[in-house]
């Protein structure tokens, strides 16, 4: 028999039994929706992680303290605060260096008149608006005047307007208190919009660096150092010589390892997407539990229907049907009920996307290599654990199922 | 013309735990070409194991077995499931029609084993359906049908590979006596009309009466193969 006419049996079969099929079809439905809705949604961070990275500045290096995990080598250190705004100063005057801004950041109660809000504060160089390539709304960012004299101004990005100043007056000229001091606003930014991570980049205020460590962290160290190389070809050079410069103002020898990382988006790029490798391989995972549940329910439900069509089997058999001709139009009937299962899912799957991404805005992309991924997978779940009930129909002995009742 | 079933010495034994079942003990019989045997017989007399040998669904414990002249005794699996759809027609008292299937698509399913064309398999249902005098019930399911209506497709569906040789047993078992005459008078007619071999167990004298030729069974052996004279004549 031809496959064309081996499948026609099979979709047969499964139209005589329409609820059942589709019933059994349920598990593999569910199991290909569910994993093409996270697989989206899985994608579609990533992609957007991946923009965001992107439209920090492609020439940024940002350096930040290192880690402690080595224990007892560095005991000297303490831990993750080692950078200073000097060492910043240090690295700006490195060639193919175009600008260098410390960042101090806290996150603290801001109040305006009757309103406050929780945002985070960051202390910043003058250069930041052009390292982050963020323009100004309004009103003008804080000069080098400013930080010397650790001037108490503060500009807005736009969440924080909105919230501290809901009826719409220019935020500009009026006055901010952050941990008890008054802060003129100087100014405000454009939106950004949130980052690849959700964060919503426009909930901040933007403050001298020199006002941040003395007014608000006390401290004499920064959370991190933003460097911006003079051009692409310039960032390799550049982390190479911002590193041997901060080793030698730290006094660090080698076996001592370095209390700082350097790192350019380049790297940052690469552990976001090792991060979303390791994501899709849970997916993955996730996909195929859920496709073997699914073909568990189907394997169930072909030995049920061995069972209940034994009579038929045996007619089968008794008016030509070879045992082999039996057991592959039972095994096309479970590829067939795993495959259409798999594209209803896909469907479904689809649907449930779009449905995500209309209610909570994330972005989401479905991968086309997913798609075909799942119908194989379902057509292979089909063969796999249609083979058994397909198997146990074909060795039937045509009398016994004939006297079956 | 070689006889369409030649069997010598049969015997067929079933283990039963420590006991054997001896359903056949040596059976010899031969028919020919256009011939209509009734077999009847007491019940367990082994009447329908002969039929699943003869009809080669099941194979025996000893004996030969030549139908239509090539001996069968040997063949594979395979190629008795390729006699039993070209060669071979079954009528069965519980009809066994597929549930939610149309009287057409009921009768064309050895054509589907056999590999015979969609387009012919549909005109030679509807032929053997308009033979057993039921072609406007083509499209109806066989829960639309009385249990005459159900045989008769069964018959042909029996039809449609030109077999050598028809087996039903016991068809009117589970028919009204309305029916049975109606679904006998169609083996008859096969018979006298098309020359149709035809071997047909009964419990009942009025059935077996259709019959040109009467066997009876008893204890596994032939115990009397007389011509039917009322038919004969
Ligand atoms: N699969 C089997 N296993 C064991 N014994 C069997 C089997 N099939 C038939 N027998 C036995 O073989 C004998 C003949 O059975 P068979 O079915 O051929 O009788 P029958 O003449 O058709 O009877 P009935 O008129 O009741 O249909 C019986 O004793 C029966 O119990
Ligand atoms: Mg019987």
């Amino acid at each position: 028999m031809t496959i064309k006419a081996t499948l026609r049996l099979a979709v047969a079969a499964l139209v005589r039994n329409k609820a059942r099929s589709l019933l059994t079809m349920l598990g593999i439905v569910i199991g290909v929706a569910a994993v093409i809705v996270t697989v989206a949604i899985g994608v579609g961070a990533r992609t957007s992680v991946q923009q965001s990275i992107n439209s920090l500045g492609s020439n940024l290096i940002v350096v930040q303290p290192g880690s402690v995990t080595q224990v007892g080598a560095r005991s000297g250190f303490g831990g993750a605060s080692t950078l200073t705004p000097e060492d910043g100063l240090a690295i700006a005057k490195l060639p193919g260096v175009a600008a260098v801004s410390p960042l101090a950041t806290l996150r603290i109660q801001v109040v305006a008149g009757n309103n406050n809000w929780q945002t985070s504060v960051s202390g910043v160089a003058p250069t930041y608006t052009f390292i982050r390539s963020w323009p100004l709304a309004s009103g003008r960012f804080f000069n080098e005047n400013d930080l010397a004299s650790a001037a108490k101004v503060a500009v807005l990005g736009e969440s924080v307007v909105e919230q501290l100043f809901p009826n719409g007056d220019s935020p500009v000229g009026q006055t901010i208190i952050i941990k008890g001091a008054p802060f003129t606003v100087i100014g405000t930014l454009a939106p950004l919009g949130q980052s690849g991570m959700g964060q919503d980049q426009d909930d901040t205020v933007l403050i001298p660096y020199t006002s941040a460590m003395q007014r608000l962290t006390g401290l004499t160290t920064v959370n991190a150092l933003l460097v911006s190389a003079a051009s692409a070809d310039q960032i390799d050079p550049v982390t190479a010589s911002v590193t041997a410069l901060l080793e030698q103002r730290h006094l660090i020898v080698p076996p001592q390892t370095d209390d700082f990382q350097v790192r350019n988006l380049q790297s940052i790029a690469q552990t976001a997407s090792q991060t979303g490798a390791i994501m899709e391989l849970l997916l993955a995972g996730v996909a195929a539990v859920s496709l073997v549940v699914g073909g568990i329910g189907i394997m169930n439900i072909m030995l049920v229907s061995v069972t209940e069509r034994t009579r038929e089997i045996g007619l089968r058999m008794a008016v030509g049907a070879r045992a082999a001709t039996i057991l592959r139009q039972f095994l096309a009937e479970s590829v067939v009920l795993a495959t259409i299962g798999g594209l209803i899912g896909i469907v479904a799957g689809a649907i449930g996307t779009l449905a995500v991404s209309l209610l909570t805005q994330w972005p989401t992309a479905i991968p086309p290599q997913w798609i075909l991924a799942s119908v194989a997978f379902s057509a292979m779940v089909g063969v796999f654990f249609g083979y058994y009930p397909a198997r146990q129909a074909a060795q039937l002995n045509p009398i016994e199922a004939l006297r079956f009742e | 013309m070689a006889a369409v079933v030649e069997v010598r010495d049969l015997r067929m034994e079933y283990a039963m735990g420590s006991d054997t079942v001896h359903a056949l003990r040596g059976v010899n019989l031969t028919v020919e070409p256009g011939e209509f045997v009734a077999v009847m017989g007491p019940s367990g007399s082994g009447k329908s194991t002969f039929m699943h040998i003869v009809g080669l669904l099941d194979t025996p414990t000893e004996g030969t077995y030549r139908f239509e002249g090539a001996e069968v005794s040997g063949l594979s699996a395979d190629e008795r499931a390729d006699i039993r759809g070209r060669r071979l027609g079954f009528v069965f008292q519980a009809y066994n029609l597929l549930p939610r299937t149309t009287a057409l698509e009921n009768v064309e399913l050895p054509m589907i084993y056999a590999g015979t064309s969609e387009a012919q398999r549909a005109a030679i249902a509807l032929e053997k359906l308009d033979m057993v005098g039921i072609a406007q019930l083509a499209n109806h399911h066989p829960n639309q049908m009385s249990g005459g209506q159900q045989q008769r497709v069964a018959i042909a569906r029996a039809l449609v590979n030109d077999p050598g040789l028809i087996l039903a047993d016991e068809p009117t078992g589970a028919l009204d006596t309305k029916s049975s005459q109606d679904v006998m008078r169609i083996f008859s007619r096969l018979n006298e009309e098309d020359g149709m071999t035809i071997m047909l167990v009964t419990h009942e004298p009025d059935v077996a009466a259709y019959g040109r030729r009467i066997v009876t069974f008893r204890d596994g052996l032939i115990t009397g193969d007389a011509i039917n004279e009322r038919r004969a004549a």
